[in-house]
């Protein structure tokens, strides 16, 4: 009871905190945000006071398994679920900011213009569909590597449930202009500083849960999501720094300025592909991989030389993204080099991931799951080549602000983070929910299908732009004058952007029939369907053959 | 010699050498002479709860 009331306390407080600074800001953006964390409060106020619990509600909506299993599975069902629910919503709106490219009639003023929609789909995509997704494999593979259950179970559901939470005040704020203009970093301070709370939390989850192990060896999957969690945090505190205009608004302004922030900013976008959408997608890999093939990884000392290499050479990769600025010309050279450097391990981690399959290729053919493992293997190491590539300065001096970055950034996330991602939740659901297999096996070779085509009509349509673009702006005639004006070139375009639109929306309506088939895997039912890969048997022709009829004497 | 100089001397010098020396230590350790039983151990430790402890 004491408890209770204590909780009920400080859930009040917030309201009334959240209430103050409704009425007292200047900033409309700020006030609805403060509402949001009001009408939390008051719907935990609402719970904890009449023991109405909505989250056991929500449970038995979602058919979880009630009681404890022997791992601490719950905090992970509902990151599958949220995974699936923003890789819909950030994919969507991806669709959607691509037919605005291509139709600028869509650009609803001012809540869902480009500019706006755009961090909210990189974002979606990016934070929320992947994060939840490492989120939930990360508290998944820990406690089945370290053979021990999570440590601080209540702090883990604060993890999750917080990082909804900042989820929910970033895409909200992108939509009412909130924003402090970073790539990939564009929540504002208190945002910010809400995230660190829980990063750290879930940093201290996750160290809790290693040491204390009933294994002697931390395996290699755990080295990724370590390093994962502790470089985000890193990089997240660092970019973020900045000075806040007042306690009661929504708007701030870095510690660095000029060229420091471009670079400490840059510094943090290539390592959040680095750490975010490389290191801790590479854990799922060394997992899910040797799991689902049902072989050991191919090579335990490479995947050893494939974390270091990454650890120390990603973190001086950044500068790449500022190539003919004004950065000093040594460190775009370093940046160019330490990229390329970075081809060697990529290459031979995709080795290592695929060589797991040695022996067991014909499961490419038999199992779906392990066709989306193998080519988001493959996309892995056509980014990690294309990426160098880009890098060096000749190239980039083509490629740089044009749509092949795009090209590229969408091969990566569609191809790798999306494929294995997408592969890992199919390997997920019926284990967490207890399923004798998942609805139907079939319907992933459609989501398979319609993805790969998907990301081939974007890169190739994105690698025509990218050079189009680049080679009509460079362009000069004979009197030395620039032959395009700028609206030419996106003239040129119009065609590739309608056919990346098309290819973004055959990979969304892969992933509603993934969403389909795993609400069915969870409500219980299993498709009947042709089973994949069955050899041919006819049994009518299999029996020895009838006696041939002795000949005849003539009489 | 300014700060910023004292600090661009001992990154491109003996920093450069230890984290050179060390990335080598971290790569090369698996390698050591009696590790490959630990190496296998652990290569094959993930297949030890083929139920996933459901």
């Amino acid at each position: 009871m004491e408890t209770v009331v204590k909780r009920l306390g400080v859930w009040a407080l917030v309201l009334i905190a959240s209430v103050a600074a409704i009425a007292l800001t200047p900033d409309a953006g700020f006030a609805v945000h403060m509402g949001i964390v009001a009408l939390v409060a008051g719907l935990l106020i609402v719970a904890t006071a009449t023991s109405y619990d909505p989250l056991a509600r929500a449970q038995s909506i979602f058919k979880m398994p009630p009681g404890p299993s022997r791992y601490d599975d719950d905090v992970i069902r509902w990151g599958v679920i949220a995974t699936m629910f923003w890789g819909l919503a950030g994919l969507l709106a991806g669709v959607f900011i691509a037919a605005q490219l291509a139709f600028p009639q869509l650009n609803f003023e001012p809540y869902l213009n480009f500019g706006r929609v755009r961090p909210l789909h990189t974002s979606a995509v990016i934070f929320a569909f992947g994060g939840n997704a490492l989120l939930a494999t990360s508290f998944y593979v820990v406690q089945r590597t370290c053979r021990t259950t999570l440590a601080f179970p209540g702090m883990a559901r604060f993890v999750f449930w917080g990082y909804q939470l900042f989820i929910v005040l970033a895409a909200t704020g992108y939509l009412l202009g909130i924003s402090q203009g970073k790539e990939y970093a564009e929540p504002e301070w208190y945002v910010d500083l809400w995230l660190t709370v829980v990063w750290l939390c879930y940093l201290a989850v996750f160290v809790g849960t290693l040491l204390r192990r009933h294994e002697p060896h931390i395996y290699v999957a755990n080295w990724f999501y370590l390093a994962f969690i502790v470089t985000i945090a890193m990089l997240h505190v660092v970019n973020n720094l900045a000075m806040p205009v007042s306690l009661l608004g929504g708007k701030s302004y870095s510690a660095f300025a000029g060229v420091q922030d471009a670079l400490t900013q840059w510094w943090y976008g290539h390592n959040a592909v680095g750490f975010f959408l490389t290191a801790g997608f590479l854990a799922m890999m060394y997992y899910f991989v040797p799991k689902q093939a049902g072989r050991p990884v191919y090579s335990y000392r490479l995947s050893i030389i494939h974390f270091w290499s990454l650890i120390f050479l990603y973190i001086w990769a950044g500068p790449h993204h500022l190539h003919y600025t004004a950065l000093p010309d040594w460190a775009q050279t370093l940046g160019m080099v330490f990229s390329v450097m970075l081809w060697m391990p990529s290459w031979g981690g995709m080795i290592n991931g695929l060589m797991t399959l040695n022996g067991a290729w014909d499961k490419v053919r038999t199992d779906p799951i392990i066709r989306m493992m193998v080519l988001a293997l493959a996309f892995y190491g056509m980014s990690t080549f294309e990426g160098p590539m880009l890098s060096i300065k000749a190239v980039n001096s083509l490629s740089h602000y044009t749509d092949w970055t795009i090209g590229h950034v969408h091969s990566g996330a569609l191809g790798w983070n999306g494929m294995i991602t997408f592969a890992c939740v199919y390997y997920l659901v019926p284990r967490l929910w207890q399923k004798e297999r998942l609805y139907s096996l079939r319907m992933i070779n459609w989501h398979f299908w319609l993805a790969t085509l998907g990301i081939v009509f974007y890169a190739s349509s994105m690698w025509v732009a990218g050079i189009t673009q680049g080679l009509m702006w460079r362009e000069y005639g004979s009197d030395g004058y620039l032959v395009n004006s700028f609206v030419d070139t996106v003239a040129a375009l119009h065609p590739m952007y309608i056919l990346r639109a098309v290819g973004g929306l055959m990979y969304l309506s892969g992933a509603i029939i993934m969403a389909y088939n795993i609400g069915m895997t969870i409500a219980g039912k299993s498709r009947v369907e042709a089973p994949m890969g069955d050899t041919a048997h006819d049994e009518a022709a299999d029996r020895p053959l009838p006696l041939p009829a002795a000949a005849q004497p003539a009489e | 010699m300014s700060l910023y100089e004292t600090l661009r001397h001992a990154a491109d010098s003996y920093g450069l050498a230890v984290i050179v020396a060390l990335y080598l230590t971290l790569c090369l350790w698996h390698f050591r002479p009696g590790a490959k039983p630990h190496v296998e151990e652990a290569k094959h430790s993930i297949f030890k709860d083929q139920t996933d402890g459901e």
